[in-house]
């Protein structure tokens, strides 16, 4: 695709979305205002990790695409081919441990990250207190402040009401005991993954023009009480594909008379598992 | 007796009091002028004189609830330093009452809700006494003015006339006070609770309190009183 | 008797265009005590509430704030951190309308134990048990812990507001017509409440109220405000009973049996 730039955005744009990042890094957690540009796909669909990555991506990088876990969904394999088009070059790849940028929608991968790995996160709403208080004015002075027992309020009242914290996903962290940050959508099973994780995560959201980022070894702490600890939630049960006790499962419906099986969300994890059980067969 | 310099607990100079009613064009009404009083510990000063002659209102200043014009109106405090009510701040007033000066008015100011016994136990509470000592000394002395015991847990805004004064007398006779200032202190009672009364101030007396009263019945006057004060009305200022 | 005040203001002024809401206003609390400032709609009352809390910025003069520690804080000179840290600590702030102070769409539990959690309380159970604790002493069942705030009457409504204000018991608290709003049946219980947990918590208050009757029982002074001037000021029932001022003694003699 000619006429374009590398990966698409101008150089004028990816230096401003960088000197957004860095500042990002330098103060983990908290949201930095960028100018979001118009992208080739709809709002919703990764505006905000496609902009944080075509700025932070170069030739030598091999990129990773995921959406709830799966390498082969729709929006995951349209990013993919996006990039492969307009960033001549770059290799893309399924494999978590090959890939040096992974971009992501709702899963942080099975396979532990490494240093020099950088994590994109798609986000919706990157404001954690967006419910609570529709104010932005006001939601900014409480991060400036550090107040944050309206957070708390809410997991409050998740106990009084349904016995345990509710959310089974976008748990709120603390990161750095600084500021609260949405992990974006990811299951909460997957918010244990970032505390003190080697890579660098970073989060864009591109319809509220915001970026924020977790450097690497940095404390994610979730949010809960000490009489009801944060239990990251996990169904109960095994991939019928791989076998895994550990993985983050989904449930897939076999039959209209109530089958069901787990699968393993992480289609990388649970193909490369699956090879290496068929290996040892041999 | 004339009470010496050194041992008065109360002493007013000079006092005059006038109202200004702005709202009948400023007309001005003095009531006080130049008054003068003072009581030595154990000692009980009548207040007379005719119905409007300022007798209330002397009492009202002598209690801070009047601001006076003039003069001096001196207490002596239970660690013996001198307050002047016409001067002080309110916070000193409010320690004051709290401390050293006790009022029997004729009207019991209800709070809405309080039972009985804590309205009479208040005075000693707010001095740092323990709620149960409080409510036993109050409970104590409700029974000997013959208020049943079913009416102490009650709030006294629903009693007779007779016995929110004797809740009243309670309260002002719970936490000997140095210095005490009864307002018609047995005008709804009957004989025999008027027998209490004096028998009250009597024992006032004898631990060393002065005391100031409006008594209207003259026989409870005479025999409680050591001294009595004409308080002459002013003429109408010219 | 000697202690330093815990709140005192010198020379407010402040004016909206032409208007002087405030005209050269000083005042002083001490601690434990409560002052009642009085005076008709639009004499001022309100705006001085909010300067001296520190909402509202005045043109000129100071408030000054004495902490627990002995030390004076200029209210107007700290960081709106400091400033909201003291206002969830050792500050509170009753509104009028109950709206103002709760989060209706939170529970009563959630409501008082939010200031449990801002000054970093993090035991459930505790916070829930303090707060039915709370709920209690403001007069409302246990059992009604979980219901949120817009199925409450008026009265329960500012009575869980106290509760929410008081929990992590400030030693200063801003009340702006707390009855205001009320049945005259109701007002009496919540001015009775106030009263008792005031009394017993030795809070310093400073009550706005256009309620002679209300501030004849909460106050230990008052001050009459009127076009932005104190007009005058002293012990409550001498104010009342012997008022000086031609407006103190209309606003007096237009009040029945105060």
């Amino acid at each position: 695709m000619s006429g374009y730039n590398f990966a698409y955005l101008d150089e004028g744009t990816k230096r401003m979305i960088r000197r957004a990042l860095l500042k990002a890094v330098a103060v983990p957690g908290f949201q930095v205002p960028f100018g979001s540009r118009e992208m080739p796909l709809p709002y919703g669909w990764g505006t905000g990790g496609i902009q944080v990555t075509a700025a932070v991506i170069g030739p030598d990088d091999t990129l990773k695409v995921i959406d709830q876990g799966a390498d082969d969904t729709t929006n995951a394999v349209s990013i993919r081919r996006f990039f492969a088009r307009v960033a001549p070059g770059l290799r893309t790849t399924e494999s978590t441990a090959e890939a040096t940028v992974i971009q992501t929608r709702h899963r942080i991968p099975e396979t532990p990250l490494r240093e020099g790995q950088v994590m994109v996160y798609q986000v919706p709403q990157p404001e954690p207190l967006f419910r609570l208080e529709p104010r932005r004015a006001e939601t900014r002075r409480l991060h400036a402040l550090a107040d944050y027992g309206l957070m708390q309020v809410k997991l409050y009242e998740d106990i009084a009401r349904h016995g345990r914290v509710a959310s089974s996903y976008d748990h709120p962290v603390m990161v750095g005991d600084r500021y609260l940050m949405s992990p974006s959508p990811i299951p909460s099973f997957d918010n244990p993954k970032m505390h003190m994780s080697p890579a660098l995560q970073l989060f864009g959201a591109g319809r509220e023009r915001r970026l924020y980022a977790v450097p690497p070894y940095t404390a994610v702490r979730s949010l809960d009480f000490e009489d009801h600890p944060f239990v990251p939630l996990r169904a109960n049960g095994r991939c019928t594909l791989c076998g895994s006790g550990e993985s983050y499962l989904d449930e897939v419906v076999t039959d209209d008379r109530g089958g069901r099986m787990f699968v393993c969300s992480d289609t990388d994890y649970c193909g490369t598992r699956q090879a290496r059980m068929k290996e040892a067969a041999e | 007796m004339t009470p010496d310099q050194k041992t008065w607990a109360l002493k007013a100079e000079g006092v005059a009091k006038g109202f200004t009613l702005h709202l009948r064009g400023g007309v001005q009404i003095p009531v006080l002028r130049d008054a003068a009083l003072e009581v030595a510990p154990g000692e009980c000063v009548a207040l007379a004189g005719p119905s409007g002659a300022g007798k209330s209102t002397l009492m009202r200043l002598l209690q801070g609830n009047y601001g006076a014009d003039a003069g001096s109106i001196l207490i002596r405090g239970r660690d013996g330093a001198l307050t002047d009510l016409a001067t002080a701040p309110p916070r000193t007033v409010i320690a004051l009452r709290r401390d050293t000066l006790g009022y029997v008015s004729q009207f019991l100011r209800v709070i809405p809700r309080v039972p009985t016994i804590d309205v009479v136990a208040e005075p000693l509470t707010s001095r740092g006494v323990a709620p149960e000592e409080a409510r036993a000394r109050a409970g104590a002395l409700l029974r000997r003015l013959n208020l049943p015991e079913r009416l102490h847990g009650l709030p006294p805004a629903t009693f007779s006339g007779g016995e929110q004064q004797r809740v009243n007398l309670a309260r002002g006779f719970v936490a000997d006070f140095p210095v005490m200032l009864l307002d018609e202190p047995t005008a709804s009672l009957d004989a025999a609770n008027r027998e209490v009364v004096i028998a009250l101030i009597a024992e006032a007396k004898a631990r060393g309190a002065a005391l100031v009263g409006i008594f209207h019945d003259i026989e409870v006057r005479d025999r409680v009183a050591d001294r009595i004060l004409e308080v002459a009305p002013l003429r109408e200022a010219a | 008797m000697n202690d330093e005040p815990i709140l005192s203001a010198r020379g407010l002024r402040l004016s909206f265009g032409a208007v002087r809401a405030l005209d050269d206003v000083s005042i002083d609390l001490w601690p434990g005590e409560v002052l009642a400032i009085v005076g008709e709609s639009g004499s001022g009352k309100s705006t001085l509430l909010r300067v001296l809390a520190g909402e509202t910025r005045p043109d000129a003069g100071s408030v000054t704030y004495g902490d627990p520690q002995g030390g004076t804080r200029d209210v107007h000179g700290m960081t709106e951190a400091a400033r909201r840290r003291l206002a969830r600590t050792e500050w509170g702030f009753v509104h009028q309308d109950p709206r103002d102070g709760l989060r209706m769409a939170v529970s009563a539990g959630g409501n008082v134990g939010e200031r449990l959690m801002a000054v970093g309380d993090r035991h459930y159970g505790n916070i829930r048990e303090e707060a039915a604790r709370w709920l209690e002493r403001v007069e409302i069942p246990r059992s009604r812990i979980d219901d949120a705030p817009r199925l409450f009457s008026g009265g329960m409504r500012q009575r869980l507001q106290i509760a929410r204000t008081l929990v992590t018991r400030p030693r200063l608290v801003f009340m702006d017509e707390p009855t205001g709003g009320l049945d005259v049946s109701v007002q009496a219980r919540l001015l009775d409440l106030i009263r008792a947990l005031v009394a017993d918590l030795g809070i310093a208050v400073i009550l706005v109220t256009h309620d002679i009757a209300a501030a004849r029982l909460l106050a230990h002074r008052m001050v009459v405000m009127r076009q932005g001037r104190v007009v005058e000021e002293g012990l409550t029932d001498r104010v009342l009973d012997d008022p000086r001022h031609p407006y103190t003694q209309l606003l007096v003699s237009s009040v029945l049996a105060a």
